[in-house]
């Protein structure tokens, strides 16, 4: 067998597999999306633009995950890099694996699970009624935007505190040393050094916590209680309680399309950003 | 800066603590703790519905992290030596796998795995003669492991690969110069070499299966994982039965995940 055959045989099984489980069911989702709905649900053959003239009714799904997704991103990054800065820079080479891997195995247990510890927390026995014990009456947290950024920031601060620390660990200490050296505050160094430096990080970490965001569906199921929903919850109301399929696939195909633009605008934001640095890190 | 990184870790652990303090709950209303008590760990246990889910999930994950890192790995192998329009598609197809949400991925292979069952049922019946006992395709387990060995398996193609790249193609020539076959060079120079991946891999694969609640949700059929039992008793209130069920689950993630950092230190130190 030449050796061009055996290559060819070591791929087909997965290549079959991402026939039939990847490019079968989106070429599905994309022909539906043209369909109508027939009488008792499901799908009926049709080539229609009435699906895709419908999505205004969704509006609001798409308005809150297009606000808190990158509302969740910003929050994470902007929680996530002066402890990944912390860790990478300041920290005694001694404990960085111990403490890197203490922020790491929160994102390896169940999201579900630690989704749902919030709902006690924000809950009326949680923080409500603390702060009632204050005299602070009246607070409510869970159901609002507020519990459903909480529960993303806390559900993706893991995500994006590796590539930064990735990013800044590899940071040459020289570099900041000379820095100093010639002068610059240790502000200035940061400002034009330091940060710099750690784009790719923070642009990987970004994107990751980004494009999970824009298909969650657990967080605010649990934390916006039915009152802050993504498009997310919309997908799954509209194929298993109203069973539109049609209506569905337009939905998904539209989240799949603004999700292709948002990255590739931001991929090539950051490209610009780094210009003369080709080796952006994507993944 | 120490105690900001300090409120973090709090920030980190403090919701994990308060399920598993409350597992241990007296009471049986989830938010007022009335006394130290392990009954709700010997209930959840003696569950029969959480056992059952449990079963599924442990099957379906094992069946998965098997599979996927099985072709994962043979095609990371393949693609090794593949140039061209072939390889950029499968390259194409890897990166929308793990880019596309998971909730797409659900939606899209229920309503083709659905539409495609509807028309195959009828010609099984007919080619099997006895309309009564033809077997049918229905979404289930089957449906599930492939929906999950599909994603999981982009995963392991792109960990192995990564080790794969690092080697030196000087120690597959050098097999090849000392007349190995090329099933001998692999099986005794680049198999042991990126084993370490491919565990990794398959621990990874077997989190993710076992954790997901997504995609189990459009396609698991009739079948109830362990994540899906949870959602749906938390939609019918928060139980100390519930809390326990999550701590062991985040306890078993924790044991598996030290595993896995064991094994990797040593393939790095061989």
């Amino acid at each position: 067998m030449t050796q061009r055959a055996r290559n060819w045989l070591l791929i087909a099984p997965s290549g079959a597999l991402l026939l039939v489980m990847l490019v079968l069911p989106l070429s599905f989702v994309f022909v539906f999306s043209f369909g109508e709905r027939g009488p008792s649900g499901g799908y009926v053959p049709a080539f229609t633009l009435e699906q895709y003239a419908n999505l205004p009714a969704r509006w609001t799904a798409f308005k809150n995950t297009l606000i808190l997704a990158p509302l969740g991103t910003l929050a994470a990054l902007l929680i996530a890099y002066p402890l990944a800065y912390q860790l990478a820079v300041r920290t005694d080479p001694k404990w960085k694996t111990l403490l890197l891997v203490l922020v790491i195995v929160p994102f390896w247990t169940s999201i579900l699970i630690r989704s749902y510890a919030w709902i006690y927390i924000l809950g009326g026995q949680g923080i409500p009624a603390l702060l009632g014990s204050i005299g602070i009456e009246n607070v409510r947290l869970i159901y609002t935007p507020f519990a459903v950024t909480i529960g993303i920031i806390y559900g993706y601060l893991p995500l994006m505190v590796f590539p930064i620390y990735v990013a800044l660990d590899r940071l040459d200490m020289r570099l900041l040393e000379a820095s100093g050296d010639l002068g610059a505050r240790p502000m200035t160094t940061f400002l034009r050094v330091t940060l710099p430096l750690s784009v790719p990080g923070v642009a990987t970490g970004c994107m990751l916590v980004f494009i999970l965001l824009m298909g969650e569906f657990l967080i605010p199921a649990l934390l916006g209680g039915g009152k802050v929903f993504f498009v997310g919850n919309a997908l799954v109301d509209l194929f298993l309680q109203s069973r539109n399929w049609a209506y569905g696939s337009a939905v998904a195909f539209t989240l799949i399309v603004i999700m292709l633009i948002t990255v590739t605008i931001y991929m090539r934001l950051i490209a610009r950003l780094q210009t003369g640095r080709e080796d952006v890190a994507v993944m | 800066m120490r105690l900001y990184s300090l409120v973090v870790y709090v920030f980190l652990y403090a919701p994990i603590a308060i399920i598993a303090l409350f597992s241990f709950n007296a009471g049986r209303h989830a938010s007022d703790f009335q006394g130290f008590s392990i009954q709700w760990y010997g209930r959840a246990l003696n569950n029969p519905f959480v056992m059952d889910a449990l079963e599924t999930s442990l099957i379906v994950a094992f069946i998965t992290a098997t599979l996927a890192s099985i072709l994962g790995t043979l095609a990371a192998v393949g693609l090794q030596g593949l140039r061209g329009p072939a390889r950029a598609i499968f390259d194409a197809l890897i990166y929308i796998a793990v880019m596309i949400p998971g909730i797409v991925i659900g939606i899209a292979t229920l309503i083709a795995l659905v539409t495609v069952f509807d028309v195959m049922n009828p010609w099984i019946e007919n080619l099997w003669g006895d309309a009564d006992n033809a077997p049918t395709l229905s979404m289930g387990r089957g449906s599930l492991i492939a929906a999950h060995t599909m994603f999981t398996m982009a995963l392991v193609i792109i960990i192995v690969r990564a080790r794969l790249g690092t080697l030196e193609q000087s120690l597959g020539e050098a097999s090849a110069d000392l007349y190995a076959t090329p099933l001998g060079t692999f099986r005794q120079v680049t198999l042991p070499l990126i084993a370490p991946a491919v565990l990794a891999g398959f621990l990874l694969s077997f989190t993710f299966s076992f954790d997901d609640f997504i995609i189990a949700f459009f396609v698991a059929g009739s079948e109830t994982t362990l994540p899906i039992y949870i959602f749906s008793s938390i939609r019918r209130g928060v139980t100390p039965e519930i809390n326990a069920i999550g701590t062991m689950v985040m306890l078993a993630s924790l044991v598996l995940l030290i595993v896995a950092q064991l094994i990797l230190r040593r393939g790095d130190r061989t």
